[in-house]
């Protein structure tokens, strides 16, 4: 067996289904590379990519901003909380909510405030990255 | 003419009450859309994650989480899910038909039980039918929200958590297509229970498919290999996983009210439609027959003041 089953699905849409190669993904503890017949396996992803590469070496890249992974021998399940094809970055809009979350932290507002400017600041981030992956792939 | 006059009154009150009906059906109409959209893109969600927890529940992980072992049942709970508002044809009682036979079936093995209603129509339901109820939540709205759900869901989890229950029900009714909706009793915790569920399921139901992964063939016990540790991945997981159940009932009983209120609609406005129908008939001929005597009289008194 040469290929995984991967489903990929927000709790907005299914975003990918398939047979593939290989799965990469960020999880909590450091990024993730997942080939047919891996162990089982389950963590929290962080916000960034997940990338799936098909049998003819094909790569797709899905922007997640956080959610569970799970590994069966055969079938890789990544339930997003909310993910985007790479390609759906608004690479202008990310740019925006960073400097936002970047002004808010450097104004220090109240503890709260603080706080999601963080998240912003690091999903604006994984965005930023994940959108910089897409394109060194494109180039290839 | 005083029989054709009633007869009038009547026309004109069926009239006003098909006006109703067809209004009602068509704001159900244009809603089903969007509710039927919601449902559909939580759905994948929410099946996955089931499917997810129903393998945790098969893996021997070192921590242990109370949800992942099946206890003795002394308690257990129902999260009845139903509508805010009625003339939804039999949605409702449907459901409720259908958890209240379960409850007789429990309270004969003796086993208590309690319910958290969701949605107006439940709220009244349970109240008035004197089981326990420990939580209600109302007025979703056409776009539920996550924020709404979190006290009751919290109920459920405590009760879990501290032992008093031992078994959490979900009900709703799920969306088939516009003509069917499904009334439908999940386990929601603990997991094995689910999983059980989901095997039966995958035998004999076309609503969820995939059977050939929902179950993990392996003799030998098992475990994940958890980052970074089991504890926190298993609670985030089941979270979630409750969250997801909880919120994706609520989309789907909303888009299964929607169809559901929209068929009954059109049978009433066909119905009122029949019976103006009717009733025009009945006048036509009162007012008919009303005509004749009135000629009759005359002809009769002219001939008499002739003759």
């Amino acid at each position: 067996m040469t290929t995984i089953r991967c489903d990929i699905v927000s709790a907005e849409a299914e975003i990918f289904h398939g047979d593939v190669a290989m799965v990469i993904a960020t999880g909590e503890a450091g990024e993730l590379g997942i080939a047919p017949r891996h162990e089982p396996l389950l963590t929290r992803l962080k916000p960034g990519q997940v990338e799936v590469i098909g049998e003819d070496g094909k790569r797709q890249g899905y922007y997640v901003s956080g959610g569970i992974l799970e590994v069966q021998p055969n079938v890789v399940t990544v339930l997003a909380d909310a993910a985007l094809r790479a390609d759906e970055i608004d690479e202008a809009a990310v740019k925006r909510a960073k400097e936002e979350a970047e002004r808010i932290l450097a104004n220090r507002g109240e503890a709260k405030t603080v706080e999601q400017a963080q998240e912003q600041l690091t999903q604006a981030l994984a965005q930023l990255s994940a959108l910089e992956r897409l394109r060194k792939n494109l180039q290839h | 003419m005083a029989g054709a006059r009633e007869i009038r009154t009547k026309i004109k009150s069926v009239a006003n009450t098909r006006k109703v009906t067809s209004a009602l059906q068509m704001v159900s109409a244009s809603k089903i859309r969007r509710a039927q959209e919601l449902m559909r893109t939580s759905r994948p969600y929410a099946r996955h994650m089931r499917r997810v927890v129903a393998h945790i529940a098969q893996a021997t992980p070192d921590y242990q989480h109370p949800a992942l072992k099946e206890r003795e049942i002394k308690r257990v709970c129902y999260m009845v899910v139903s509508t805010d508002r009625g003339l939804c044809g039999g949605l409702n009682s449907n459901l409720f038909r259908k958890v209240l036979g379960d409850i007789h079936a429990w309270e004969q093995k003796g086993v208590g039980v309690e319910i958290i209603a969701i949605g107006q129509k439940a709220a009244q339901f349970f109240r008035r039918i004197k089981v326990d109820l420990v939580g209600t939540v109302t007025h979703l709205g056409d776009h539920p929200r996550m924020e709404k759900l979190v006290g009751v869901m919290k109920i459920a989890d405590d009760g879990f958590m501290q032992g008093k229950i031992d078994r959490v029900y979900l009900c709703c009714n799920q969306f088939v297509n516009t003509m069917t909706q499904r009334a439908t009793v999940e386990a929601l915790i603990p997991l094995p229970a689910v999983a059980a569920e989901l095997e039966r399921e995958s035998t004999e139901d076309e609503l969820h498919p995939s059977p050939d992964v929902a179950k993990v063939d392996r003799a030998t016990s098992w475990d994940y290999l958890y980052e970074p540790e089991a504890e926190p991945v298993i609670r985030h997981v089941l979270n979630r996983y409750f969250e997801a159940m909880v919120y994706h009932a609520t989309l789907e009983n909303l888009a299964s009210e929607h169809a559901a209120r929209m068929v009954a609609m059109k049978a009433a406005s066909d119905n009122a439609t029949k019976a103006i129908g009717t009733l025009t008939l009945v006048y036509n001929k009162a007012r008919q027959a009303a005509i004749t005597q009135e000629i009759s009289e005359i002809v009769g008194g002219a001939a008499a003041v002739g003759g």
